[in-house]
């Protein structure tokens, strides 16, 4: 890797302030981050580890029932803290990676990195989340803009992350096998006013709400009312391990289980 | 603790453990020498290209830097040879051109060094090398076997063809075979691809070029199954050093599975640079880096065709195959897919008439050598899978046509020019159905059916050949090397031994089991037997370890040594006992004299010999060392069955390995537990060959799975728990252990036997138009043949 400064700030105002530096760039678990850097991919003058700030750790719930996610806070964390009140994303939050990537990588690195093939930003659009800067409020359906592409700013920083709990909800994650992240992935939460279906792994542009899904199951939140339908292979990822027709047919499989499961 | 807690066939802990798991090995790279400079080489980031220029100009005026390196400084040196020469089907040899340590003309596949950057520190190398920038005209790229044949694009333009050879086995039974063919009743055809792998071993190449200027020795450390093997490569044919100015140290090494074989250039340019600045120079492999200069194994592009007749009983088997050797010939690439591949053609079966033809052509990626098994993997995978095939077409049950067909007399000459010594290949049937649980299948099946998921039960018999390998035959069929082996057993004064070996261990355990043979033969605590191997300084001249060959071949060296240090130690008890050296017995590190209560302890006896008060100094030498060479009179041949029990899920085509049974006869078995691992980790990595691993090449000559993101690695939780059994014992009948060597047995039947499991699968389970689906068998291509129609 190239030479770098490291800042390690412990409040949201000094990180702010140390992202101003030319190339700086916020380190928030590092773990799509750093192997870039070994491979000398990227050249960031600063680094900002947001590790340190305790502001943006932990969870919490509102007076709404909301549950809010500090932006800095490990999948590991969010795994053991929402297990009780949101199962389905705490087991989402338990699929990624492994032991060592969820005890570094934080769900505010993997919304901003916004990997097509993560499995946090089908969490945040499937329920609906809303994702909180230091600058202002965007809900999921803003948020992603594509493949590693997101509306934040160059100086906007995810505070934390603020989701709805659904009535039920579950994950059905099936990986790509060498790299295990989703090849196709699908998180299904009902809520008392409709279904939210997201899809992570899928498509040319990322996650994606998959609409008709949706309208289906808020008639009847069953694995039967969706086994009639298909998205379109076109515009769906094509790779060695999955053409956009496995793609697109794994999007209706991964949907029927996730209803099952969260039934 | 009594020997036989200890000894032959005891189950005692690796002692090497100890040091491996506890972070006290010496591996190359812990090795730092005073003033070590390190070197980064500038790899090809194009498959095929002219190489119009480097110019290091700016990479030599940055911080640190020493010296860059490109071809031209090589002009006085060798290419890196290639240790076996092939004769094709028309008795000419070979194409053999030169592979250059770094590119010269023209870069032949990505990840070839162009140029080399030697600085003080890493970070610096790495920072230069990014500055020199070749001037490539980039060519159109071949990585396909078969496609290569059609020499629209030369890898090499001066031999004028991509062909190396044409190769036929045996050529004057090709016009028999072929009327079999015409006479048969049935004939069963599968085309097939046996998969590139990367080798992936867990501790990356390393190597360290060290240089005395007062005593002109060069050293080289390096991660090599077979030190002598790189002295004698290196220094005789690439930089023109002489043995005694050598010295090659493979200290422990963290897995080979044959891709630590070869001489590489990196070895080659670390010993030459070293004397070139005076200086030691490192280099350390980089994961990426390796995916694209370690040797990879397999890529065989097969048509396998077996008659038979109306009994299914097998009348000729005729084999077409295109073998990818890569972009320049690694040092045994043309062997494995010739003599190790085509004389295993005849398997477990008595099948008279048998032709095999492989055409090995260049093509623009990394250079293919053997991997675990090399050659013996695709010989069994075409072979078992075709009659699988054949069993379904003619309606016979898959065990049923194999033991119909078992060989059952011994020893047995092969159509394909080897001689089994010995085997029983019903009784590891027998065993491998009973601990698979073979009868319980059926009731599996409908659990699995209930579950929405196709279960299916895969079978496979297998032979292989090992103890590599009897230096005149070889020699014969194009080894420029011998293939014995070597040790010398050291006694000290107060009675420990010392083994020094030209077997090198780098995870099998030899430390272990080798100690063991020790001291069951002379009674004593395994404790005081060290075993000592990797270095050319202070082991014999050794061939090193692959092929399964350690404890045949350099456990019958160590063996025929020891005895010779027994014989002369009870000369020496006699003398002390005033008796003849026939009347004394060794037992329990005890001499006595037979039929008296008279003894001597080992210690004495081996206290006079380097004390020779009381000794007969006019008949023997004092000392109790002895050297010994071993060369075997045939390969061993370990042989047996497997069988698995996948299962489907149909709708996104995952394959999950449910159970895996092996039973092997091994012949003798020193250590039951490290056999159970080596076959463990064999059964693993032919899981990964058969379901996830493929080193794939885009059609520009880029490796598209060259990280562990896209190249998929088995790991614990793709595997099951394994029944392994090895009390189907058959000893080898021509070396003293009576033993045949485990170390690829898991790796050479068990992709065949999940292949065979997951298309029985989809047999049962309705799927009746899959007949064959290439490795790996990704859910992805699962699911396509399921849907293929």
């Amino acid at each position: 890797m190239y030479a770098f400064d490291l800042a390690r700030p412990t409040s949201v105002a000094d990180a702010l302030k140390a992202l101003q530096e030319e190339d700086a760039q916020p380190l928030a678990g590092g773990q799509t981050l750093v192997p870039t850097l070994k491979a000398r991919l990227a050249a960031p003058s600063t680094l900002v580890s947001l590790r340190g700030i305790s502001e943006m750790q932990g969870v919490c719930h509102d007076d709404q029932g909301r549950i809010h996610i500090g932006a800095a806070t490990t999948h590991a964390a969010v795994e053991r803290e929402v297990a009780k009140d949101y199962p389905g994303l705490a087991a989402l939050a338990g699929q990624i990676g492994d032991p060592a990537v969820r005890n570094r990588g934080t769900i505010g690195g993997s919304l901003a990195n916004n990997d097509p093939s993560a499995c946090y930003p089908a969490a945040a659009l499937g329920s609906g989340a809303t994702i909180v800067t230091n600058a202002r409020e965007i809900p999921a359906d803003d948020f992603f803009e594509g493949m590693f592409t997101t509306v934040l700013e160059e100086d906007e920083l995810i505070f934390s992350v603020r989701f709805p709990v659904p009535k039920v909800s579950a994950y059905a994650k099936f990986a790509q096998p060498a790299s295990r992240f989703a090849l196709t992935g699908v998180f299904v939460a009902q809520f008392d006013d409709g279904v939210r279906v997201a899809v992570t792994g899928a498509s040319e542009d990322g996650v994606f709400r998959w609409s008709e899904a949706e309208d289906a199951l808020g008639r009847d939140f069953s694995a039967d009312a969706v086994a009639g339908l298909s998205v379109p292979a076109e515009g769906m990822i094509g790779d060695l391990h999955g053409t956009p027709e496995y793609r697109a047919h794994l999007v209706g499989v991964m949907t029927r289980r996730a209803v099952a499961a969260a039934g | 603790m009594p020997k036989d807690e200890q000894g032959i066939g005891a189950s005692t802990k690796r002692r090497e453990d100890i040091r491996f798991l506890t972070g006290d090995g010496n591996y190359t790279d812990d090795i730092n020498l005073r003033g070590q400079a390190h070197v980064v080489f500038l790899r090809s980031q194009v498959a095929h290209g002219r190489l119009r220029g480097i110019d290091p100009a700016a990479a030599e005026a940055m911080p640190g830097v020493i010296r860059v390196f490109t071809a031209k400084d090589f002009e006085s040196a060798g290419g890196l040879p290639c240790g076996w020469q092939v004769t094709d089907r028309h008795g000419q040899p070979m194409k053999e051109p030169k592979h250059p340590i770094l590119a010269e003309g023209k870069v032949r596949h990505v990840g070839e060094p162009i140029a080399a950057v030697v600085a003080d520190t890493l970070e610096q190398a790495r920072d230069a090398a990014e500055a020199v920038i070749p001037d490539i005209e980039e060519l159109p790229a071949v990585t396909n076997p078969k496609d290569a044949a059609s020499d629209a694009s030369l890898v090499h333009d001066e031999i004028g063809t991509n062909l190396c050879y044409d190769w036929g086995f045996v050529e004057d039974n090709k016009a028999k075979v072929d009327a079999a063919f015409e006479a048969a009743d049935h004939v069963t055809t599968l085309e097939l691809v046996n998969n590139r792998l990367v080798p992936n071993a867990m501790e990356p190449r390393v190597s360290i070029g060290d240089y005395s200027r007062g005593t002109g020795e060069h050293t080289l450390y390096t991660t090599s199954q077979n030190p002598h093997v790189i002295r004698l490569l290196m220094g005789a044919f690439v930089l023109g050093i002489p043995e005694h100015k050598l010295r090659v140290v493979a200290p422990d090494v963290g897995g080979g599975f044959g891709s630590k074989i070869f001489h590489y250039a990196e070895e080659a340019f670390c010993t030459f640079a070293a004397k070139a600045i005076n200086r030691p120079v490192k280099w350390t492999c980089q994961r990426g880096e390796s995916f694209v200069s370690d040797a990879h194994g397999r890529d065989h592009v097969t048509k396998i065709e077996l008659a038979l007749d109306k009994d299914g009983l097998f009348q000729a088997i005729r084999t077409d195959t295109y073998a990818n050797m890569g972009a320049y010939l690694s040092t045994f690439a043309p062997s494995v897919p010739t003599w190790l591949h085509g004389t295993l053609m005849a398997g477990n079966y008595r099948t008279p008439l048998i032709y095999v033809n492989v055409k090995a052509t260049f093509t623009n990626t990394v250079p293919v050598d053997a991997y675990r098994g090399a050659g013996r993997p695709e010989a069994t995978y075409q072979l078992e899978r075709v009659i699988d095939k054949a069993a379904r077409e003619m309606g016979i049950d898959p065990i049923e046509i194999r033991r119909r067909n078992f060989v059952t007399e011994f020893p047995y000459a092969t159509p394909v020019a080897v001689e089994y010594d010995t085997g029983d290949y019903h009784a590891t049937m027998d065993k491998v159905l009973e601990i698979a649980d073979a009868a319980g299948f059926e009731k599996r099946r409908e659990a699995s059916a209930k579950k929405g998921l196709l279960r299916g039960f895969g079978i496979n018999a297998y032979i292989e050949a090992c103890g590599i390998a009897p230096s005149n035959l070889v020699g014969q069929l194009g080894a420029r090397a011998g293939l014995y082996e070597s040790a010398t057993v050291r006694v000290n004064a107060t009675g420990g031994v010392v083994v020094m070996t030209g077997s090198h261990s780098h995870g099998q355990g030899h430390e272990t089991t080798f100690a063991q043979v020790i001291a069951d033969m002379i009674g004593i605590d395994a404790d005081q037997v060290d075993v000592v191997h990797g270095d050319t300084a202070n082991t014999p001249m050794g061939m090193g370890t692959y092929g399964s060959r350690s404890i045949a071949v350099g456990g019958s060296a160590m063996v025929r040594a020891a005895g010779k240090v027994i014989d002369k130690a009870k000369k020496i008890a006699a003398h002390l006992m005033e008796c003849s050296p026939e009347d004394i017995e060794l037992k329990d590190g005890k001499f006595s004299v037979a039929g008296t209560d008279k003894s001597v302890a080992w210690g004495d006896v081996t206290l006079a010999a380097y004390v020779p008060h009381n000794y007969p100094l006019e008949e023997m030498e004092p000392g109790l060392e002895e050297t010994a060479f071993y060369d075997p009179a045939n390969f061993t041949y370990p042989a047996g069955a497997y069988a698995c029990e996948v299962e489907v899920d149909p709708e996104t085509g995952k394959v999950t390995l449910c159970s895996f049974a092996a039973a092997d006869d091994f012949g003798n078995v020193i250590n039951p537990m490290i056999v159970d691992g080596q076959v463990h980790g064999g059964i693993g990595q032919g899981a990964g060959q058969a379901l996830m691993e493929a080193a794939a090449y885009d059609a520009t000559g880029q490796l598209v799975t060259g990280s562990y993101m896209d190249y998929t690695m088995p790991r614990a939780d793709d595997l099951p728990y394994y029944a392994v059994d090895h009390s189907c014992q058959t000893p080898c009948t021509h070396n003293p252990l009576g033993v045949k060597g485990c170390g690829e047995a898991g790796a050479i039947a068990s992709p065949p036997t999940i292949v065979n499991a997951v298309v029985d699968a989809l047999q049962r389970g309705g799927h009746g138009h899959v007949t064959h689906i290439d490795m790996p068998l990704t859910p992805l291509r699962v699911w396509q043949a399921i849907h293929q129609r």
